[in-house]
């Protein structure tokens, strides 16, 4: 006998328009009951009680439907669901057959993955009063961490990671702070619990905000795993293994991607990745970093700034994809500030010789050129050898939506599309696009007034900025040096730079000619400005503005007519005279 | 030895007569450019010229302050200005920083204590530093460097006085002036010149200012003061009407109210009538509060006043050659091309009727002004849309119009201004209130939506506006904003996001991401 537990906020209407599907699962029943909300439980009726409030909730037990709402209700919705049940069939031949009217879908839209981009779309298709939905599931790490809702960037991304950026940069200040006349006791040790306590806390008022954001927006949310099972159709795990379908008229891909880890032995039983650092419980310690991608270098940059031993061991080159002259001055930048690089090396094993928080972890890795074999002892390993897109399990097979096989990311048109017209994508899944939560939102936003609000505007990724927060920062828009000499030819770009001192920086007499400044322009376009790139500090708020007038198309002279503002480190971009043709000097001297 | 230094004057004075004549028989003056004082923009145009293969000399000499502070070559900005300002601004954050560091699991022992000799030393080392470099670099490109005061002593004639009283007379085909401006003193009230320090001094002391006041609600006023709030003094500020005229008024009071918050005391609507030193050194200040129309008192260890800055014109001797001036600012009146009533005689910066008193448009100016004389050029200063930042606690940068200057200009039915109040990311571990963190756009109203002025409160503001200062250059528009994608998480990615307009009403405060 098959238990239907419909809960009391059920509204009759939608039930009449519903369909009702019972798998034959061995334990598992799947109920579709796709124009309401329902929930099938496969808990023989046992999970009822705990069931959220507004919900739907039907309980399969045996072979024939018996519905009830919270026992008491049970007669009047036994009837509802019997009407539902009789329409079923109609309704099913209708949605294989692509006949099925928008009107009898639950949602107008069904969100994926409950990121930045995610919620973005959603809150702004609820503007529009849409009738949406969010299905976020966090799969927890191979160390058993997850998190709130919110994606990468809130709770495992951007945010913790600039926060502890900020830590490290703290403590540069607090020496820096005694050349400045500020005096306390010699000794400042940094404790990881406080600044992870905070970190966290922090974290968890966004997820909070969220959540209540998106009920403000009247946005319906589920901390559920989404994957298509059919078209238009989705279906919802909660982590009881409560599973609910539903349907909607269109749907957005948002799922984001999670780290990857190498595939050696000891990897997943004893590695952390950054989808565990920043709640780290305890201090790593000694770390290796594997890796040299931008997370690789700001966890290896922020963790050495707290004051641990960290190795980065890296395989080929530093940020694959930004301009190369910038991210080896970053990686100079790290090593004379004590942080060790092992160069062509993989890890090959890794092996626990201690238990403990942390404990201690033997690393054997292999030299890329040859055979040469190193071991090396640490109390963490931290992975960020890149990250693969969540795009594999979410059933796009049975709705037929295409990804790239080998990157597993999925191919959109430039309006967000997928092959399949009614299923949409954006965020870092997207193929050939930039991973950032910035783009992530914008796309999302615009897609959104697109299907809904008449819009035409296309999220455009040309010239989007970005920021590396490496212990120095590294800020860049538009074209790197090499992929500007590949699109027009080095004898038609001419590349300014300049080295600067931050005024801050020379009281405590520090880091001279470290920072550095460098645009790229366009010879044969009135020398427009079509790369730019910064090392120094703030670089993100340096970066944020110069975007914005490349977005106007300004040009070489444009930025040399530009008044400074003195003394800011964005100032040396209006006062650029030195070509690299030139081969002129441009370590400082002077104001 | 009197007679002796007389008759060495005397001989010199007739060698400089002796010059004269030799140019008045040639009709050829000794430098193609002679620039009267060496601040940013005497030095970069004197700099500038003689990259052209120019004979190019310059003066500078400064005259003391009526307490006696002086100091090398590099003008205002280097000595007395931005740049030890701004250091001990920084020092004020750091100060900030060991706090939040606390949060950010630095364990800190407490108590921590500023050392104001410690941090003057340093600022002052620096700045000698630069002195130096700007003699170095005057060696370098061979401009030659008087230490002398000058005046006019016919139109194409300087003579320059040293120190020591020795003069030399220069002469040169095309002068430009670019002696700046002084700190004024206020002129009635007792004792303010025999007690009082500037800014001219301040950032000279050796020790403590201690107990401060600060008069006057100028940029240097509120920086001065939130600076010595911020490295841990008693500080007030007594202003008499309202702070940072000629900037966005909603603007000055977020600052002056964050200055409060912070711990900086304010006296508004008052003004001091005397100050008297008392036998414990202590300065009495007395003043009407007009609000209350009450007379008050209290001590201080310092009073500085920052009651704004006059031009340095007194010993130029302009009526000689006929240099106009402006008669209420003593200010040197300019044509677009920097040129004074005297066609070869130009004047920069400070001095500069008009001009906006920055050091970056002094540069500028200089560089473009000897670009035209001597590189075949014709471009012009453009003096719009310069983007400036006033670094108090939370500093505010800004470029274009203040939003009465624009309802001014067009109308508030014709301008749309978009705003928000957004929390810096560092402040929210930090625990720290955001409260005043606000940025304002104005707009044109228009379909096209050209930006007219951009306000930014926050950390960093001036790097956050360099950038946009560009693109408002340009003429960017308010949807060519919203079409930049933002750096996440930066405070200058809030600009990109601005979206509630003023006249909707609605509630500007960003929440979320």
């Amino acid at each position: 006998m098959k238990h239907f537990v419909i809960h009391q906020s059920c509204h009759s209407l939608e039930l009449e328009r519903g369909i009702f599907l019972l798998g034959e699962g061995s334990q598992r029943h799947s109920i579709h009951l796709p124009s309401i909300m329902c929930m099938c439980s496969l808990h023989n009726g046992e999970g009822a009680q705990k069931l959220q409030e507004g919900q739907w909730h039907v309980t399969a037990e045996g072979s024939q439907p018996f519905g009830f709402v919270q026992e008491e209700q049970i007669e009047e919705d036994e009837k509802t669901l019997k009407a539902y049940k009789e329409g079923s069939l109609q309704k099913q031949q209708e949605m294989n057959g692509h006949t099925v009217v928008p009107h009898s879908y639950d949602y107008d839209l069904i969100v994926i993955g409950g990121g930045s981009g995610g919620l973005a779309a959603a809150k702004e298709a609820a503007k529009y009063e849409k009738k949406v939905m969010v299905l976020d599931f966090v799969t927890p790490t191979p160390l058993g961490n997850s998190w709130g809702l919110g994606g990468t960037c809130v709770n495992v991304g951007c945010i913790p990671k600039k926060l502890m950026h900020q830590a490290a940069l703290l403590g540069q200040a607090l020496q820096d702070s005694r050349k400045f006349g500020w005096q306390f006791p010699e000794e400042v040790k940094h404790n990881w619990m406080t600044m992870t306590e905070s970190v966290q806390n922090y974290v968890g008022s966004l997820n909070w905000g969220y959540r209540v954001a998106l009920r403000e927006k009247k946005v319906t949310y589920e901390n559920a795993y989404g994957e298509f099972v059919g078209p238009h159709t989705v279906k919802a795990t909660n982590k009881r293994g409560v599973e609910k379908l539903y349907t909607a008229e269109r749907f957005l891909i948002a799922t984001g991607e999670r780290p990857r880890y190498l595939g050696i032995p000891g990897d997943k039983e004893y590695c952390i990745s950054s989808d565990d650092l920043f709640s780290l419980p305890y201090c790593p310690g000694k770390t290796l970093v594997v890796g040299a991608s931008y997370v690789a270098l700001e966890c290896a940059g922020f963790l050495a700034g707290v004051g641990l031993d960290v190795t980065v061991m890296v395989r080929s080159i530093l940020l694959r994809g930004f301009d190369q002259d910038m991210a080896n001055k970053i990686g100079e930048y790290m090593e004379e500030h004590g942080i060790n690089f092992i160069r062509e090396f993989v890890p090959i094993k890794v092996e626990q010789i201690k238990e403990g928080t942390p404990g201690i972890l033997k690393v054997t890795s292999k030299s890329t050129k040859g055979n040469e074999i190193i071991e090396g002892e640490y109390n963490t390993v931290l992975l960020a050898i890149g990250r693969d897109a969540c795009t594999r399990k979410i059933g796009l097979d049975k709705v037929g939506v295409i990804i790239n096989e080998k990157t597993g990311k999925i191919p959109v048109n430039d309006k967000e599309q997928t092959n399949v017209p009614y299923i949409y994508a954006i965020g870092d899944i997207l193929q050939d696009k930039l991973e950032l939560t910035p783009v992530a939102i914008q796309a999302g936003r615009l897609l959104v007034r697109r299907l809904y609000a008449g819009a035409t505007t296309k999220c455009d990724y040309v010239n989007v900025p970005t920021t590396v927060f490496t212990p120095l920062e590294y800020g860049a828009c538009g074209y790197t040096e090499e992929a500007a000499v590949e699109k027009f030819g080095e004898e038609n770009i001419e590349v300014y730079h300049s080295h600067f001192w931050p005024l801050e920086w020379t009281v405590p007499s520090r880091d001279n000619n470290k920072c550095y400044a460098k645009i790229i322009c366009n010879i044969q376009d009135s020398e427009r400005v079509i790369g730019f790139h910064v090392l120094g500090p703030n670089a993100g708020e340096v970066t944020q503005g110069f975007a914005a007038a490349m977005k106007c198309g300004i040009t070489k002279e444009q930025l040399d007519n530009t008044i400074g503002i003195h003394p800011v480190c964005a100032e040396i971009f209006t006062t650029l005279t030195v070509t690299k043709r030139s081969g002129e000097n441009t370590l400082l001297s002077g104001c | 030895m009197a007679t002796l230094w007389r008759r060495r004057e005397r001989l010199l004075g007739v060698s400089g007569r002796l010059c004269r004549t030799v140019r008045a028989l040639s009709g050829k003056n000794e430098y193609d450019l002679l620039v009267i004082g060496g601040g940013s923009g005497g030095l970069a145009c004197a700099k500038e010229a003689a990259q052209f293969g120019r004979k190019v000399a310059v003066l500078d000499y400064v005259e003391p302050s009526p307490q006696g502070t002086k100091w090398g070559l590099g003008g205002t900005c280097v000595n007395v200005g931005c740049i030890p300002k701004k250091l001990m601004h920084q020092a004020a954050l750091l100060g900030s920083a060991l706090k939040d560091a606390q949060h950010y699991g630095w364990n800190i022992a407490q108590p921590v204590h500023h050392t104001w000799s410690v941090m003057a030393q340093a600022v002052q080392n620096y700045v000698k530093s630069l002195n130096w470099g700007h003699r170095v670099q005057l060696q370098d490109k061979k401009v030659k460097y008087f230490n002398m005061k000058g005046s006019f002593s016919d139109p194409h004639t300087i003579r320059g006085l040293t120190k020591g009283g020795k003069e030399t007379i220069v002469t040169a085909e095309n002068i430009v002036i670019a002696t700046g401006g002084r700190p004024k003193y206020p002129t009635h009230i007792a004792g303010a010149l025999a007690y009082g320090i500037t800014s001219d001094d301040l950032f000279w002391l050796k020790e403590s200012p201690g107990k401060t006041l600060v008069v006057g609600a100028s940029y240097v006023s509120l920086e001065c003061a939130g600076f010595l709030t911020g490295i841990g003094l008693d500080t007030t500020v007594m202003m008499r009407s309202i702070p940072l005229r000629g900037f966005d008024q909603q603007m000055a009071s977020l600052v002056t109210e964050h200055m409060e918050c912070y711990g900086t005391k304010f006296l508004k609507r008052c003004f001091p009538t005397k100050v008297e030193k008392l036998e414990s050194n202590k300065l009495q200040v007395t003043w009407k509060n007009t609000d209350l129309g009450t007379e008050e008192t209290d001590c201080f260890d310092t009073v500085m006043w920052a009651v704004g800055r006059a031009p340095d014109v007194k010993t130029l001797n302009l009526d000689a050659v006929g240099v106009k001036t402006n008669s209420e600012t003593g200010k040197i009146i300019v044509d677009a091309s920097e040129a004074t009533s005297v066609p070869h005689i130009y004047a920069i910066g400070d001095i500069t009727e008009g001009r906006p008193e920055l050091t970056p448009t002094a540069i500028a100016a200089g560089k473009l002004l000897a670009r035209r004389l001597f590189g075949q050029s014709s471009e012009l200063m453009d003096y719009d849309n310069v983007p400036t930042t006033v670094f108090t606690p939370l500093e505010y940068g800004c470029v274009g119009l203040s939003e009465e200057a624009a309802v001014q200009c067009y109308g508030s039915d014709n301008i749309e201004v978009y705003h928000a109040y957004y929390k810096p990311l560092e402040f929210t571990v930090a625990e720290r209130d955001a409260t005043q963190c606000y940025i304002k756009m104005v707009c044109l109203r228009e379909r096209e939506q050209r930006i007219l002025g951009l306000h930014f409160i926050g950390p960093n503001a001036g790097e956050v506006i360099q950038g946009f200062a560009l693109g408002i250059k340009c003429g960017a528009t308010y949807p060519q904003l919203m079409k930049t994608v933002g750096i996440h998480p930066t405070c200058a990615e809030e600009i990109t996001k601005l979206h509630i307009t003023k006249r909707s009403g609605l509630d500007a405060t960003v929440t979320g991401c």
